[in-house]
């Protein structure tokens, strides 16, 4: 499944630079607020439903190679986090929506590696 | 390009880093860097015959008009289309020559070049200055080989660090070599929470750890760095000392010291604040994440002087750091 049309299902908003969203393959995802579970559990490629929004999303995805990052419920990073994940290549992109939809959707869509 | 279908291909970590990388270069680079300055110009004078000629010869497909230096006109192969039709070739080429002009600064980023070509489907844009004189032109092909050029020149400056850095133990003689790095972590510091972290696995990929160790090092050094941020009250320091064969991080901090390090060991076992918990930290995960990345750990406290965690990774022999050749990547 490729991140875009991951992004056009779930109709979800890129905060980051635009990139070949196409390109990018998912096959994994993972969901958890806590940080250290993350850490622990989201495979490599993978993308992360969350509802964090605070700038050490950004440090977890980069050290785990993550594809993107969902942040859910419409909670917004502020710029310097965006700026952060820019710099580092994590693509951060956000719903409206649950977690628990989200991952509905993704689980939908054939995501159900984790 | 081989051809295959592009959704059905599974891309490498590598790739998909260049292709973002590609992304912000195209943010970063300008027009004027780019694009061919001075380029062959037609002036209102000429006939079309004259520019049909120079065109085949100079193997271009447009140029720009100028009239007395100024910009007035872009003539292109279309517009040649046109007058042979008719044929009308001993008109001037002001006759033909598209006077709608879209043009574009030299110190545009390549980015809005790209917005253009695809809003507009042109080939070619004159690029002008501040006073609106042409300084140059930029195709489509302009910006694809500055983004080429400049992307291989980064991955030489990356391979040139990483050979470098590969081979820094290779020619010191030593019974035992090691390569210490510091990190001073402040206490409460969220912004730059997991810095100290990635620094030290870009480090290790570019002496040559294959990406499992350098990922293995990189969760278990998070997780000490984060809990030095979360719960000392003076922060604390990150040592990692790097040998062939292994790698010894050392993470101290004068206080508050742990109560009970049996307790602070079991999964689920956290002191953080509601505050803390509410930004996805405190799970009681970190040091059982540390414990399961790494081949030994050691965890000594006493309250109100500090805590000292000292943990190991092992490489084995023919993935050593340091020492020569960088070892393959292995795509995961």
């Amino acid at each position: 499944m490729n991140l875009q049309t991951i992004i056009n299902t779930l109709e979800l908003t890129p905060l980051t630079n635009p990139a070949d969203f196409e390109s990018i393959q998912v096959e994994k995802g993972y969901t958890s607020d806590l940080l250290s579970c993350v850490m622990a559990g989201a495979p490599h490629g993978s993308v992360w439903v969350t509802l964090q929004a605070h700038g050490n999303i950004v440090a977890v995805a980069a050290l785990l190679e993550l594809s993107a990052i969902i942040i859910t419920e419409g909670a917004m990073p502020d710029p310097a986090t965006i700026t952060k994940a820019n710099e580092e290549g994590i693509i951060l992109l956000s719903t409206p929506q649950p977690s628990y939809w989200t991952v509905g959707k993704l689980w939908e869509l054939g995501i159900q590696e984790n | 390009m081989d051809g295959a279908p592009r959704q059905n291909r599974v891309i490498s970590d590598q790739e998909a880093e260049n292709i973002s990388r590609l992304e912000e270069l195209a943010y970063e680079i300008r027009v004027e860097q780019v694009m061919t300055s001075n380029p062959y110009v037609f002036t209102t004078s000429q006939t079309m015959r004259e520019a049909t000629v120079t065109l085949r010869q100079m193997r271009i497909s447009g140029a720009p008009v100028l009239h007395n230096g100024d910009l007035v006109g872009i003539l292109s192969i279309e517009d040649v289309i046109r007058c042979l039709i008719e044929p009308d070739l001993d008109s001037p080429v002001t006759k033909y020559m598209t006077t709608k002009l879209i043009t574009i600064r030299a110190t545009d980023l390549l980015v809005d070049a790209l917005k253009m070509f695809v809003n507009t489907k042109l080939g070619r844009l004159p690029v002008i200055d501040p006073n609106g004189k042409l300084v140059g032109i930029i195709t489509k092909g302009d910006v694809t080989r500055g983004l080429l050029k400049a992307l291989q020149q980064e991955t030489q400056v990356e391979e040139m660090r990483r050979y470098r850095a590969s081979r820094i133990f290779e020619d010191i003689e030593s019974d035992r070599t090691s390569l210490i790095l510091r990190y001073d972590i402040q206490a409460h510091d969220f912004t730059h929470g997991g810095s100290a972290s990635s620094r030290i696995k870009r480090a290790l990929i570019r002496l040559g750890a294959s990406p499992q160790i350098a990922r293995r090092a990189g969760i278990a050094i998070y997780e000490a760095e984060m809990n030095l941020i979360i719960h000392t009250t003076k922060g604390g320091v990150i040592r990692v000392e790097i040998e062939p064969h292994q790698i010894s991080i050392d993470v101290y901090d004068y206080g508050p010291g742990i109560a009970d390090v049996q307790k602070a060991l079991q999964p689920g076992y956290s002191t953080a604040s509601e505050e803390i918990r509410e930004l996805g930290f405190g799970a009681g995960m970190g040091l059982v994440n540390i414990a399961r990345c790494t081949d030994s750990m050691s965890l000594d406290s006493v309250v109100g002087k500090g805590t000292r965690l000292r943990i190991k990774i092992f490489l084995p022999q023919q993935e050593a750091m340091g020492e020569g050749p960088v070892p393959k990547e292995t795509a995961q």
